[in-house]
C-alpha cells in the first residue's frame, strides 16, 4: 500500500511497481514468490533492491522486463513504465521497449554474451534494430560506445569474441549494449557478483561515472548492502517476497526501522570489526519455505520483538517520516533493539609459540599445454598453535594451490611444507594417520563437499572411524552426538541426506567432519562464501568458538577482506603466486602498506560512508600466470610504479610496524605518499560498528 | 522457529532448518527409502511412453519364459502337407517352407534374443564400469593409453567388428554374447568415465582423500553411487542395442543356426520366399520391432525421470 | 588452430596404425590354423601345411604384418583367395557403390532431421515435440533389416513399385530413386533418430542459455534471435554427431546391402568374412576405418572453424 507514502506525483516516476504479486506453478500448486510489492523510481534516480537468496529480487527484475519463466503466474498488480502497464503490453510493443527504453545488465557477463558473435556486432545489433542504422554506422556507434565505457583500444576489442576478453571487459561490453540507446530505465541484476574485488570496484566506478552522462533511472539489485549504499539514492529491503522497508539509502543504513534490516546490518562484518571487539550477531531461524502462506508478518518467526499481533496481523508499510516506510507494527522500537548475547567479544587467547605449519619457499608449478603455470612462486610463512592465519587474494593468486599442498592433496614442486613438524606430501598424507588427524579441511561449496548419496550419519561415522581410535560403535555414536552438539546440529538430521539440509546446516556437518579427529590445524577454504549473509554470521561465530575451545589453528582462505579482518589474527596477502604482505591483521590493513593491499582495501564498498578513503585504481589487466611480469610481479598494475627498478629487480621485504611487505618503497617513504593522497583524513579509520547499539 | 529471548541459552541453538530449502531435491532427500521408491515409481508410471514400453517388454519376457505352456504347435514340428500356407484359423501367421507354424515360431523366438541381449549387456556394463571408473579416477598414463585403444576399437562400427570376430571364432550363442559384451565395454566405459570426471572434482572426493581412503573405496563407495543414474540409463539403452545387434547378427547368419526359431534367423531364411510367402518374414520382423521399440521407450522414460 | 589440426592428424594416423594391427591380429591370429579353416577337417595335414606355406602364414607374425601393411600403403592389396581377382579394384569399386547409396541417404535425411529437431526444440514440451521425439526414438530402435523387410513386403512385393533387388543406378534421376530409395530408407530412419535428437538437445540447451535471454531482452525480433543467436550455437554439437553417424551408416550398409542384394562394401565384408577370404576382408575393413577416421577429421576441422573458442583459442 503506497497510500501511506504519497511520495511524488506519478508523472515524474520513471517506473512504478504497484501491488505486484507473482507466483510459480510447481506440480499443480502455485508458490507465491512476490507478495504485494510496491515501489517507485524517479527519473534519473538509482533505486537499490536488497535481499538474500530466494527473496524474489531477480523475479522482480524479470517482471519489469516481462521475461518471466513459463511457469510464472502474475497474480496481480501493475508495472507502470512510460505510461503503459508492462504486464499488459502487446508482444510487439514490448519488443520495441526492450533494448531501447529499458535495458538490463546481468550477473554473469561470460554466459550473457553469445560466444559465436563478435562483441562489436552484438552491440551494433542494438543500433541496427532500434535506430535503423546500417552495418557501417552501427559498427562505428558500437566503437564509440566502447570508448564511453572506458574499454582501452576499442577498435580492436570490437572484433573480439567474448572468450577473448576478461571478466571486467565483458561486463563493460554488456553495459555498453545496455546504454547504447540511452534508455529510460537500466536494470542491473547483481552485476558484480562473481567478479574479483578490484574488478568489481572498477565496474561500480564506471556505473557512477556513466550516471553523469546518461540520465537513466536505475534499478540496482544486489545482496551486498555496501554496494547498494554506495550507488543508490534510495533503496528497498526484500524479505521472503515482501518489501519490509524502503527509503533514502543512507538513512536506511544508518538508522534502520525494520528488525530485519537491523539484523542484516548487524550480521555483516564491517571493515574494522574484530572478533575481540564485537562479534557478529546471527539471525536465528531461517527463511520461510518458498511460497509458504504466512499469516501475519513474514519475519515474525525470527524477530526479537515479535508479539501476538505480529503473527495474525500483516503489517502494512508505515510512514516513518522523511519519505521512509517500514512494514513493522512496532517500528518505533527498532532503534532500541539490543544486540544478542552472541555479540559478546570473544576471549581471545594469544597464540603459543609452537609452530604448527611451516612453509618455506614453496613452489607449485602445473604443466599445461600452453606453458608452465607457476601457481605458487616461493611463498614462506608460519602458523602457530592457536592462531588464525588468514590468506587473501583474488582469483589466480595461488591460494587454493597453496592450500592443497598444506593438506597434502597435492605435492609442492619444491620448497618446504611442514605440518606438525613433519614434511607434508601426498604419500605421507595417505600413510601417516597421525598427520591425517592433525590437519583437516572445510570446503567452500556445501552442496558438493558432502557426498549426496550418504546420510549424515554415514559421513560423520566414517570420519570418526578413520580418524579416531574409538573401537566400538557405541563409542563412535557418543562421539558423533558430541560433535553434533558442538556444531549445533540437531540429532534428527542424522538419517537424512545432505540435499534435505540448508546451506548453513550442510556447512555445520562439514565442520563437524573436520573436527572428528581432534585436529590441530583446520584449513578453511572460503567456508562461508557460498552461504547467505544471515547464515554466514552464525558459521563464522561457530568457527571462532570451536577454535578457542579446541585450541586449533586455522588457515582461513577468503576473497572477502572484511571477513578475514574480522576473524584472523595474522594475515597474508597473495598476488599472482607471491606473498606480498604479511603480518598482524590490524597492521596489514590499517594502514595498508603494499600498493596491492591498498587497492584491495579501497575496493571494498563500505557501509561507513563517512570514512573518506581514496580509491586506488589498478591499471591494466591481470597478467597471465604462464608469463608473469619480471622483477616485481605487481609492477604492471601498480599505482606507485617507480620505474626500471620495479621491472628489473625483485623487491625486498620491508619491515613495518607489525607487518612486512615486498616493495621497493620503504615505510618511511611510503607514509608521506599516502598522506599526500588524502590530506584531510586521519590515518587510522574508525572501528565502524554500524548503528550504535543501545546502551 | 521461536527463539525465547528470556532464556539466554536457547538463543544459542541456532538452527537454520530445512524448510527454507525449496525444490524437489530437498523434498526427495527428506523421504525415507520407501518414500523415495514410491516417488520414483509414480514418476515413471506417469509417463505414457514408459508405460506402453514396459507393458510390451513384460509381455515378451513372460512369453520368453512360458511359451511352452500356450504355444499351439511345436516350433520345430514340420508338416510337409501344409507348407507355405497363408494365415488361417489353424495357423494364425501361416506356415513356412517346411510347414512349421509361424505363430508358434514367433512366440518361441523371443527366448534366444532375450537370453543373449541381457547377458551381453550385463557383461558390457560390468566391464564398462570397471574401465570407466579406473580411467576416470586415476587419469594419467593409464587413462591416455586405454582411451586411445578405445578410440581405435571404435574406429569402425560394431557390426563390422562383430562380423570380423564371429567369422573367425565361429558361431555360437556364447560367442555372440561375448562379442557384443566386449564391444559394448568401451562404449559404456566412455559414458562412465565422463560421469566420473565430473564427480571427482567435487570436494567430497577430496574430503575422502583427507580421511586416507583408498582409491578402491573412493571409486566404489563414494563415486559409484553418484553415477548410478547415468549408468541405469546407459544399461537400458545398451539393452536396446544388444537386442538390435543380436538380431542383426543372426540375420546375417553369424548367430544361431537353424532350426532355431530365432527371429533374425527366420527373417533371413524367409527372404528367399519373400514374394510368395511374405508372412514368413513379416511376423518375426514385426515381433522384433515391437520389442526393440518398447525397450527404447522404457529407456527414454527412465532417462526423463532420472534427469529430473 | 593449426596446433589443433596437427594434433588431430597425428592422432588419426596413430589410431589407424593401431586399427590395422587390430584388424590384422584378429583376422590372422584368431583362427589359429588358417589353412585348416579353409580346407576343413577332412583335409590331410600335408595339404594343410602346403596351403599354409603357399599363403605365407607360417612365417613369423611381425614379418607378415609388415609385409601386409607396406604392401597396403604402396597400393598392392593382394589377390582375393576366393575370387582370384586383385583386391584393390574390387574393394574400391564396391566402396564407390556404397558411397553412392550412403550419400543419397545422407543428402535426403540430414537437413530434414536437423529441421525437425529444431522445430521440436522450439515447441519444447508441447504435442509437436512429443510426437517428433517419440517417433525419432522408435525409429532409432528399429533394426535396419526389420524396416527393410517391412518396406520390401509392402512396396516391392505387394505394390510392386520398387524392385526387390537393387542395383547400382545409372545417372538418370528416376532410376536413382527407383534403385536407391528402398534400401536407403532403413538407413535414413536410424539417422533421423540420432540427428533430430542431437539437434533438439543442442537447441533446447541454447534456448535456455543466458545469451538467448540477453538477445531477447535487447528487443531483437524472435526470428533474428533464432537465426542469428540460437542456431549457430546449437548446431555445433550436431556437426560432431554427424560424423559418428557415418560409422552407423556403414554398419547399416552391411545389413541393407545383404537384404537388397546391393553390390556394396558392406556385402563384401560379410561375404569375405564368411568365406574366410582374408586379403579382401582385411583390406575392406581397413578402408572402412580410413574412411571413418577421415570423416571424423573433417568433422573436427569443421567444428574447429565454426567454433570461435577453438579457432581463436587464447
Amino acid at each position: 500500500m503506497t497510500a501511506a507514502i504519497a511520495p511524488v506525483r506519478e508523472e515524474t516516476l520513471a517506473l512504478e511497481v504497484e501491488n505486484l504479486r507473482i507466483g510459480y506453478k510447481r506440480r499443480g500448486r502455485v508458490l507465491r514468490v512476490i507478495d504485494d510489492v510496491s515501489f517507485g523510481i524517479r527519473r534519473g534516480e538509482a533505486f537499490g533492491l536488497v535481499g538474500e537468496s530466494g527473496c524474489g529480487k531477480s523475479t522482480i527484475a524479470m517482471a519489469v522486463m516481462r521475461y518471466l519463466a513459463p511457469n510464472a503466474v502474475v497474480e496481480g498488480g501493475r508495472i507502470a513504465f512510460g505510461g503503459d502497464d508492462v504486464l499488459t503490453l502487446g508482444d510487439e510493443q514490448l519488443r520495441r521497449l526492450r533494448g531501447d527504453r529499458m535495458a538490463m545488465v546481468y550477473q554473469d557477463p561470460n554466459s550473457s554474451l553469445n560466444p559465436s558473435i563478435r562483441v562489436g556486432d552484438q552491440i551494433a545489433e542494438v543500433y541496427r534494430h532500434h535506430r535503423a542504422m546500417d552495418k557501417a554506422q552501427a559498427r562505428e556507434a558500437a566503437c564509440l560506445m566502447l570508448e564511453k565505457v572506458h574499454v582501452s583500444d576499442p577498435a580492436r576489442v570490437v572484433r573480439r569474441y567474448p572468450h577473448e576478453l576478461s571478466g571486467g571487459q565483458q561486463q563493460r561490453v554488456v553495459i555498453a549494449m545496455a546504454l547504447a540507446t540511452d534508455p529510460d530505465l537500466l536494470v542491473l541484476d547483481e552485476p558484480t557478483t562473481g567478479l574479483d574485488a578490484t574488478v568489481e570496484a572498477e565496474v561500480l566506478d564506471l556505473v557512477e561515472q556513466l550516471r553523469d552522462e546518461f540520465d537513466a533511472s536505475i534499478l540496482f539489485i544486489s545482496h551486498n548492502l555496501g554496494i547498494v549504499s554506495r550507488i543508490c539514492e534510495r533503496m528497498g529491503v526484500l524479505y521472503a517476497g515482501r518489501l519490509v522497508e524502503h527509503g533514502p539509502a543512507r538513512q536506511v543504513f544508518s538508522d534502520p526501522r525494520h528488525p530485519y534490516t537491523l539484523a542484516l546490518l548487524r550480521c555483516v562484518p564491517r571493515l574494522g570489526m574484530r572478533k575481540d571487539t564485537l562479534r557478529l550477531d546471527p539471525i536465528p531461524g531461517s527463511l520461510p519455505a518458498l511460497g509458504a502462506e504466512i499469516a501475519g508478518c513474514v519475519y515474525a518467526d525470527r524477530c526479537p520483538i515479535a508479539r501476538d499481533r505480529c503473527r495474525t496481523d500483516p503489517p502494512p508499510l508505515y510512514d516513518v517520516g522523511d519519505l521512509r516506510a517500514a512494514a513493522c507494527h512496532f517500528h518505533v522500537e527498532v532503534p532500541g533493539i539490543p544486540p544478542s548475547e552472541e555479540t559478546r567479544p570473544a576471549d581471545v587467547v594469544p597464540a603459543d609459540d609452537e609452530v604448527l605449519v611451516r612453509v618455506e619457499d614453496c613452489m607449485k608449478t602445473y604443466r599445461s599445454s600452453g606453458g608452465d603455470v607457476t601457481a605458487v612462486a616461493g611463498v614462506s610463512f608460519a602458523v602457530k598453535r592457536g592462531e588464525i592465519f588468514g590468506l587473501v587474494g583474488e582469483s589466480g593468486c595461488g591460494k587454493s594451490s597453496l592450500a592443497r599442498t598444506i593438506v597434502g592433496l597435492t605435492d609442492s614442486t619444491s620448497g618446504v611444507v611442514e605440518v606438525d613438524g613433519k614434511p607434508m606430501s601426498q604419500r605421507r598424507q595417505q600413510r601417516d594417520r597421525a598427520l591425517r588427524r592433525a590437519v583437516q579441511m572445510v570446503f567452500q561449496n556445501p552442496d558438493t563437499a558432502l557426498n549426496p548419496r550418504h546420510t549424515i550419519r554415514n559421513i560423520l561415522g566414517r570420519s570418526l572411524k578413520r580418524l579416531t581410535d574409538l573401537g566400538s560403535r557405541r563409542e563412535r555414536q557418543e562421539a558423533m552426538d558430541e560433535l553434533a552438539t558442538a556444531v549445533r546440529l540437531e540429532h534428527r538430521y542424522f538419517d537424512v541426506r545432505p540435499a534435505a539440509l540448508s546451506g548453513g546446516l550442510k556447512q555445520r556437518v562439514s565442520i563437524a567432519r573436520a573436527f572428528a579427529g581432534t585436529p590441530k590445524i583446520v584449513l578453511c577454504d572460503e567456508p562461508v562464501s557460498a552461504l547467505d549473509v544471515s547464515v554466514q554470521a552464525a558459521i563464522l561465530n561457530l568457527l571462532i568458538e570451536l577454535q578457542l575451545r579446541e585450541r586449533v589453528s586455522y588457515v582461513f582462505i577468503s576473497h572477502d577482506l572484511a571477513v578475514v579482518r574480522y576473524l584472523a589474527d595474522r594475515i597474508g596477502v597473495m598476488y599472482l603466486g607471491w606473498l606480498v604482505d604479511i603480518g598482524d591483521a590490524e597492521a596489514v590493513f590499517n594502514p595498508p602498506h603494499h600498493p596491492y593491499t591498498e587497492a584491495l582495501v579501497s575496493a571494498i564498498p563500505t557501509l561507513d560512508l563517512d570514512a573518506a578513503r581514496p580509491r586506488v585504481k589498478l591499471e591494466g589487466p591481470l597478467p597471465s600466470p604462464i608469463d608473469p611480469p619480471t622483477g616485481c610481479r605487481f609492477h604492471t598494475r601498480c599505482p606507485r610504479f617507480l620505474g626500471d627498478v620495479c621491472v628489473n629487480e625483485r623487491p625486498p621485504w620491508q619491515q613495518a610496524n607489525g607487518n612486512a611487505y615486498r616493495c621497493h618503497i620503504p615505510p618511511d617513504e611510503l607514509e608521506p605518499l599516502q598522506l599526500a593522497a588524502r590530506p584531510d583524513a586521519t590515518r587510522k579509520e574508525g572501528n565502524g560498528a554500524g548503528p550504535a547499539p543501545a546502551a | 522457529m521461536v527463539v525465547d529471548r528470556s532464556d539466554p541459552t536457547s538463543a544459542l541453538t541456532v538452527t537454520d532448518a530445512a524448510p527454507g530449502v525449496a525444490g524437489l531435491q530437498g523434498e526427495f532427500a527428506r523421504l525415507g527409502r520407501r518414500g523415495r521408491a514410491a516417488l520414483f515409481g509414480r514418476a515413471l508410471l506417469g509417463s505414457k511412453a514408459f508405460l506402453v514400453g514396459a507393458v510390451i517388454v513384460v509381455w515378451w519376457i513372460f512369453d520368453a519364459i512360458f511359451w511352452r505352456l500356450f504355444v499351439p504347435y511345436e516350433p520345430t514340428a514340420v508338416d510337409p502337407g501344409a507348407t507355405l500356407a497363408g494365415p488361417s484359423r489353424s495357423h494364425l501367421f501361416g506356415t513356412d517352407d517346411l510347414g512349421r507354424d509361424v505363430f508358434s515360431r514367433v512366440l518361441a523366438g523371443a527366448t534366444s534374443v532375450l537370453t543373449v541381449a541381457p547377458a551381453a549387456t550385463a557383461l558390457g556394463i560390468a566391464g564398462g564400469i570397471t574401465v570407466g571408473l579406473v580411467t576416470g579416477y586415476y587419469r594419467g598414463i593409464v587413462d591416455n593409453v586405454l582411451m586411445r585403444l578405445v578410440d581405435a576399437a571404435l574406429a569402425f562400427p560394431l557390426i563390422i567388428i562383430a562380423v570380423l570376430v564371429l567369422s573367425v571364432l565361429g558361431q555360437s550363442t556364447w560367442n555372440v554374447v561375448v562379442v557384443i559384451g566386449i564391444v559394448f565395454t568401451p562404449l559404456v566405459a566412455r559414458t562412465v568415465r565422463s560421469a566420473v570426471l565430473a564427480e571427482r572434482e567435487h570436494e567430497y572426493v577430496a574430503a575422502a582423500k583427507l580421511r586416507g581412503e583408498s582409491g578402491l573405496y573412493i571409486m566404489f563407495a563414494e563415486i559409484l553411487p553418484n553415477i548410478s543414474g547415468p549408468i541405469a540409463v546407459e544399461a537400458t539403452v545398451r539393452l536396446g542395442y544388444a537386442i538390435f545387434t543380436a538380431a542383426t547378427l543372426s540375420f546375417l547368419g553369424l548367430g544361431l543356426q537353424p532350426p532355431s526359431p530365432d527371429w533374425g534367423l527366420s527373417v533371413a531364411s524367409g527372404l528367399a520366399f519373400l514374394q510368395i510367402a511374405p508372412w514368413m518374414v513379416l511376423f518375426p520382423a514385426l515381433a522384433l520391432a515391437t520389442l526393440v521399440v518398447a525397450v527404447n521407450l522404457v529407456a527414454d522414460g527412465l532417462k526423463q525421470v532420472v534427469e529430473e | 588452430m593449426r596446433r589443433f589440426l596437427l594434433t588431430r592428424l597425428a592422432l588419426t594416423i596413430v589410431t589407424l596404425v593401431l586399427v590395422s594391427i587390430l584388424v590384422f591380429g584378429v583376422a590372422e591370429v584368431l583362427p589359429g590354423d588358417v589353412g585348416r579353416t579353409i580346407l576343413g577337417p577332412f583335409a590331410s595335414n600335408e595339404q594343410v601345411a602346403r596351403l599354409n606355406h603357399e599363403l605365407g602364414v607360417d612365417r613369423p607374425l611381425l614379418v607378415r604384418y609388415v609385409d601386409w601393411i607396406s604392401g597396403f600403403v604402396r597400393g598392392d592389396w593382394g589377390e582375393s583367395a576366393l575370387l582370384n581377382v586383385p583386391v584393390r579394384p574390387l574393394v574400391l569399386d564396391r566402396l564407390a557403390n556404397s558411397l553412392i547409396l550412403g550419400a543419397f541417404a545422407l543428402v535426403l535425411i540430414v537437413p530434414f532431421s536437423i529441421f525437425m529437431g529444431v522445430i521440436a526444440a522450439l515447441k519444447y514440451g508441447r504435442a509437436t515435440d512429443r510426437v517428433i521425439s517419440v517417433t525419432g526414438l522408435s525409429l532409432i530402435a528399429l533394426p535396419e533389416f526389420v524396416a527393410g523387410v517391412l518396406l520390401l513386403v509392402v512396396f516391392a512385393v505387394k505394390l510392386g513399385w520398387f524392385p526387390v533387388s537393387s542395383s547400382v543406378p545409372s545417372a538418370n534421376p528416376v532410376d536413382i530413386f527407383r534403385q536407391l530409395l528402398l534400401p536407403s530408407i532403413p538407413l535414413m530412419l536410424v539417422l533421423f533418430g540420432y540427428i533430430s535428437r542431437m539437434a533438439r538437445a543442442g537447441t533446447v540447451e541454447v534456448l535456455q542459455s543466458d545469451y538467448t535471454r540477453t538477445a531477447m531482452l535487447k528487443g531483437l525480433p524472435r526470428r533474428t534471435v533464432i537465426w542469428r543467436h540460437v542456431l549457430r550455437n546449437s548446431l555445433l554439437p550436431t556437426i560432431s554427431v554427424v560424423s559418428v553417424q557415418i560409422g552407423y551408416l556403414v554398419g547399416g550398409l552391411v545389413v541393407v546391402e545383404k537384404l537388397f542384394n546391393y553390390p556394396g562394401v558392406g556385402k563384401l565384408v560379410l561375404d569375405s568374412a564368411i568365406g574366410h577370404d582374408l586379403p579382401v576382408l582385411e583390406a575392406t575393413v581397413l578402408m572402412i576405418a580410413v574412411l571413418y577416421m577421415v570423416s571424423n577429421l573433417v568433422a573436427d576441422l569443421l567444428y574447429g572453424i565454426l567454433n570461435p573458442r577453438v579457432r581463436f583459442a587464447r
